[in-house]
């Protein structure tokens, strides 16, 4: 069986987020990157899966520029067999929807895992986009997935309740919060591993953006905190009430 | 041409996110000088429609529900991309939640389409540009969708209701069911409970490690329930099955906008104020008179849970009584 692992290469989750150039780049100055949190979950599920079918070969993917090799490095060292990354600037979903479809296209893979959501620009939309362009079915936001390695249960959280949901391969499913319980930590062997494991770079395939991003803003800095003192309990309700409106 | 909602029904009825949807939907279709039509898999109850009128919607296009085995992302994508065609729509748009997650991207492809996802607001046009939620909540950004189709899911909570009756007729439309959808099935559904979800409520009472145990969230379940939120959390909590998951907020949780979030015992990580920085009025109750969350709040308390928050509960019963 042969797995297909996105991983997003994004700012350290304690990153303190800030912009360059009137606002319309991110600022990349002392930025940690990291192996994407769902990523990094979906990745550590598919290796216990490894475990329990007995073979499961795992490619890492990333659509990005060189710099994206170290964090692949990252994933082939908790684990992955390979990994592949498509030389270019993800600048928008679908143009990198395209890629990963091609990049299963040029293999014979059973299943793409790609996180819920990046955590830069929180977009949701690979799995969805690569399971229509590949005609194939999605499931997003899987919380629990078990599998003999001819089919699969998951489980996927909906505003109605908790899916228990039966599928056959190949499928495209995003991993969400409880794919995994931990993350996988690379340990000293699977980094010294890593070095020496396979990571291909293939040029892009063409596709025209959609959407661009031309501007960030942060949010608006709050005016002072009012505190209230612990014996004046009295005065904290009627702020919320006559003041804030919130009650 | 027109502007598509995809509005969730349950058991036929809508629920509040509902009707900001359809209001949202109305006002793209105010700016683009067309007319607002929603879509719903699932036969709605007697009344319904009307409630969705009121909020300015022309049409509604009902699905039967029996034509798909359980939700599929695939053939549910497949039916709305079909009916966006057949209404003419410019803009389609679902809610930024589970069902509109699995299905937007779908649609967005089969349109051709740009997707922008968690919209904080009213698109703005000429180039028709979306403001959504960056970084798990840390910041925005604009989105400029240059395609000729847009898809939009709106966060929750982000947009007001306005009310604005019109008429309103009704359609069925086929499913349409591609052929290989059944390799994915619905087994089962273990029904969410009756209690308000977290992405539903307009206040939170949000509790983290500070309070020592999950045995301690009686008063922060009773705080809830006197002003008519709901429960939530930080990870931690969560990590260590105190709460489940389903109230995780934060960066890797639930990102939310209430009217009223109320932080007990939380020191307000970067992670967790990513999530709860779109809330319109915070409030910490925090032993730490230099935790980080008192400068993101509105109001706070430097002082003990167990002590502040029993009184609190006092007096918001107090207050209610009278109100």
């Amino acid at each position: 069986m042969k797995a297909l692992i996105c991983i997003g290469h994004v700012p350290d989750t304690t990153s303190k987020i800030r912009f360059t150039d009137d606002n319309t780049q991110f600022d990349k100055t002392d930025i940690q990157y990291i192996v994407g949190p769902y990523e990094e979950l979906g990745l550590t599920r598919l290796l216990e899966l490894k475990a329990e079918i007995g073979s499961l070969h795992i490619t890492a993917v990333n659509v990005g520029l060189p710099e994206a090799d170290a964090t692949l490095r990252k994933a082939l060292a908790i684990g992955a067999d390979d990994a592949i990354r498509v030389d270019a600037d993800p600048k928008d979903a679908m143009f990198t929807a395209k890629q990963i479809a091609a990049v299963y296209k040029s293999g014979t893979y059973d299943i793409i895992v790609t996180g819920k959501e990046s955590i830069d620009y929180n977009g949701g939309q690979m799995a969805g986009m690569v399971g229509e362009l590949l005609d194939l079915p999605s499931v997003s936001g899987v919380s629990k997935i078990t599998s003999d390695g001819s089919k699969a249960t998951l489980e996927r959280e909906t505003d109605g309740g908790t899916e228990t949901i039966e599928a056959t391969f190949p499928i495209v499913i995003s991993a969400g919060k409880g794919f995994a319980i931990e993350p996988k930590i690379p340990n000293m062997r699977g980094i010294m591993q890593a070095r020496r494991k396979k990571l291909t770079v293939i040029p892009a395939v063409e596709q025209a953006e959609k959407t661009k991003t031309s501007k960030h803003y942060l949010p608006e800095a709050k005016a002072a905190c009012k505190l209230v003192a612990p014996d004046n309990i009295n005065e904290l309700v009627r702020l919320l009430h006559e003041e804030a409106k919130a009650i | 041409m027109s502007v598509l909602v995809y509005t969730e029904n349950w058991n036929g009825a809508f629920k509040k996110s509902a009707f900001e949807l359809a209001s949202y939907a109305k006002a793209t279709a105010a700016l683009l000088n067309s007319s607002a039509i929603a879509v719903t898999v699932g036969k709605l109850a007697d009344g319904e429609l009307e409630k969705l009128a009121n909020y300015g919607i022309e049409k509604m296009i009902t699905i039967d529900e029996a034509a798909f085995s359980g939700f599929s992302a695939q053939a549910y994508g497949a039916t709305v991309a079909k009916v966006a065609i057949a209404q003419n729509a410019e803009v389609v748009i679902f809610g930024n939640n589970p069902t509109g997650e699995a299905i937007a991207p779908r649609v967005a492809v089969r349109l051709d389409a740009g997707l922008a996802t968690g919209a904080m607001q009213l698109p703005t046009n000429a180039p028709f540009t979306v403001r959504k939620r960056a970084y798990s909540g840390k910041a925005f950004a604009d989105f400029v969708i240059e395609s000729a189709v847009k898809v939009i899911t709106l966060t929750q909570n982000s947009f007001k209701l306005i009310e604005q009756p019109v008429a309103i007729s009704e359609e069925n439309f086929d499913a349409e069911i591609p052929a290989n959808a059944g390799a994915v099935k619905v087994t089962d559904l273990v029904k969410a409970s009756e209690k308000l979800s977290v992405n539903d409520a307009e206040i939170l009472v949000s509790a983290g490690r500070g309070l020592k145990g999950p045995e301690n969230w009686g008063m922060i379940e009773e705080m809830a329930d006197i002003l008519g939120g709901t429960t939530c959390c930080s990870r931690p909590v969560s990590d260590l099955d105190w709460r489940p998951h389903s109230e995780h907020v934060g960066q890797t949780g639930k990102v939310v906008a209430p009217n009223l979030y109320i932080a007990v015992g939380i020191s307000g990580a970067i992670q967790h104020l990513a999530g709860v920085n779109s809330s319109k009025v915070i409030v910490v109750i925090n032993t730490d008179a230099d935790a980080p969350f008192f400068e993101a709040a509105d109001y706070g308390i430097v002082g003990d849970a167990f002590d502040v928050v029993p009184k609190l509960n006092e007096a918001l019963k107090a207050f209610k009584a009278n109100s």
